[in-house]
């Protein structure tokens, strides 16, 4: 028999690996030329699009414990957390360093121009602190403010979907179903505090 | 001065059905470049070597698998298998307004009046992405003009074919409905804007507007409407359809200019399709490079108003 404490470090391995997978398709995909006619802006999206789904589930396991009325999901939050930060990196770094050829000038010329890019940064300078500081020491450290910092995920969530929808062109159906689960993992939250 | 169009052969649409012919044709075309080039002898292989350099032929793969299409799909990937069970044959145009000849013409009708030539032009999407793209087509103008245009004929406007049962996406309303474009007359009548009816040698795929097409290489990508079924003269300025969608956004003229950034993001420079993944973007050129030949058609135009 498996231990709780060892069956709990088994799924935490296993939801690293199944989060690092879109990473290592990803990689394949390029190294194999495989992204198609706009390399840069399929991989920029896909990673963008990765770190919105693991900010999102992140969010939702407060919503599950609620419902379920159990505490696991929770263990699994700072994972979710570190995930979504690890891909809303790469998407900046593929941002900075092949769309914009780490062009000082590009950047000036292009992120004023762009409210989209303005809230994109926004996020993740939001991101990094909460990636700072989710260490278990940090946590100790911070105590009742960790908690208080912690809650600017909601932010940098609200901020991302945001982000998404201030770029599409015509189509906006997908950011409005990242808006619409927000709002309902919100309203859980909401909903939870007023009822006790 | 007659302005100097970029294109490589003038042939037959019965010579350029062979892709074999076509790509041989454009292998010894830029072998000799490169060897005139490499003796430096200022000649006309070396004017040629230049012009390829500046213009590198996009991947037939990646225009194909690359369309802007709503009519199918939002997603660029997707026209592609979503636009094969268009047909395309046969088709007809419809002509009409300030003209003498208005009428419903055949395709193959007008085929047979206009000689297929080469163009190969830089296509710059407003989506800040360009490729180059060997076009097959005709002068626009020398068909209008045989219409015989009225006086009062100002403005060209350009209808889509709108078949919802085909067209999947124009069951949606993201777009009002057929997609209409327009050009102002002297646009329509310059040498370097064409109809396209074939790209790479070959027809044109449906997914990339098929049978017929409007490329206007000076202004953005999707003024070069698609599956062209109408073709009015008016004297007043049409009503198109992104302009309709997003005024402050998408401009009649939609002249591709570096200065002039879309509301939501900068135009200054564009991402070449196909390039490697550590290419820098290259920068954007006014009226995409074809200025010589079009600026004069914007005298005393405000392009940044005027957009």
């Amino acid at each position: 028999m498996i231990s709780a404490r060892n069956k709990t470090r088994l799924l935490k391995t296993l939801l690293i690996c199944v989060g690092l997978v879109p990473f290592l398709l990803l990689l394949l995909a390029t190294l194999n030329d495989q992204l198609g006619a706009n390399a840069i802006q399929t991989l920029h999206f896909s990673l963008g699009d990765w770190a919105l789904r693991f900010l999102m589930i992140g969010l939702a396991l407060t919503p599950i414990k609620i419902i379920t009325q159990q505490a696991w999901p929770l263990r699994y939050r700072r994972i979710l957390g570190l995930l979504a930060f690890f891909y809303a990196s790469l998407h900046v770094l593929v941002y900075v360093a092949l769309d914009l050829s780490w062009s000082w000038a590009a950047f000036v010329d292009e992120v004023p121009k762009s409210p989209y890019i303005l809230v994109g940064l926004l996020t993740y300078l939001i991101l990094v602190p909460l990636a700072m500081t989710s260490t278990k020491a940090m946590q100790k450290r911070l105590a009742r403010r960790w908690l208080t910092l912690h809650k600017l995920v909601y932010v940098a969530a609200l901020t991302a979907c945001l982000h998404y929808l201030w770029l599409v062109k015509l189509d906006i159906s997908q950011p409005l179903i990242y808006l619409g689960l927000w709002l309902v993992l919100i309203s859980i939250r909401v909903y939870r505090l007023k009822t006790g | 001065m007659k302005p100097t169009i970029h294109t490589q052969s003038n042939a037959l649409r019965a010579e350029i059905t062979d892709k074999a012919v076509f790509e041989s044709r454009r292998a010894f075309i830029k072998s000799t470049a490169m060897l005139s080039a490499g003796l430096m002898l200022p000649s006309l292989g070396q004017a040629q070597a230049e012009l390829n350099d500046k213009l590198t032929i996009t991947a037939r793969e990646h225009v194909t698998h690359y369309t802007n299409y709503y009519e199918f799909s939002t997603n660029k990937q997707d026209a592609t298998e979503l636009a094969k069970p268009l047909i395309t044959k046969p088709w007809r145009v419809e002509v009409s307004g300030e003209i003498e000849k208005p009428g419903l013409y055949h395709l193959d009708d007008i085929l047979k009046a206009n000689a297929i030539e080469e163009r190969i032009y830089r296509f710059r999407c407003v989506e800040a992405w360009s490729m180059v793209v060997p076009w097959l087509g005709f002068p626009l103008g020398e068909m209008l003009a045989r219409f015989k245009p009225t006086s009062r004929a100002k403005f060209v406007e350009f209808t889509t074919l709108y078949n919802p049962e085909i067209m999947i996406a124009q069951r949606s309303t993201i777009l009002d409905w057929p997609y209409v474009e327009g050009l102002r007359m002297d646009e329509a009548m310059h040498p370097l804007t064409i109809l396209a009816t074939g790209m790479y040698g070959e027809d044109l795929p449906n997914q990339n507007g098929a049978p017929l097409r409007l490329i206007v290489p000076w202004k953005y990508g999707f003024k070069s409407i698609k599956a062209i079924v109408k073709i009015h003269f008016r004297e007043t300025l049409p009503d198109t359809a992104w302009h309709k969608s997003a005024p402050s956004e998408y401009g009649f003229y939609a002249n591709v200019n570096p200065e002039v950034s879309h509301p939501r993001w900068s135009q200054s420079r564009e991402r070449v399709l196909g390039a490697s993944i550590f290419t820098p973007k290259r920068a954007t050129e006014l009226f995409n490079g074809y200025g010589q030949q079009v600026a004069s058609l914007y005298t005393g135009m405000d392009l940044t108003r005027s957009i």
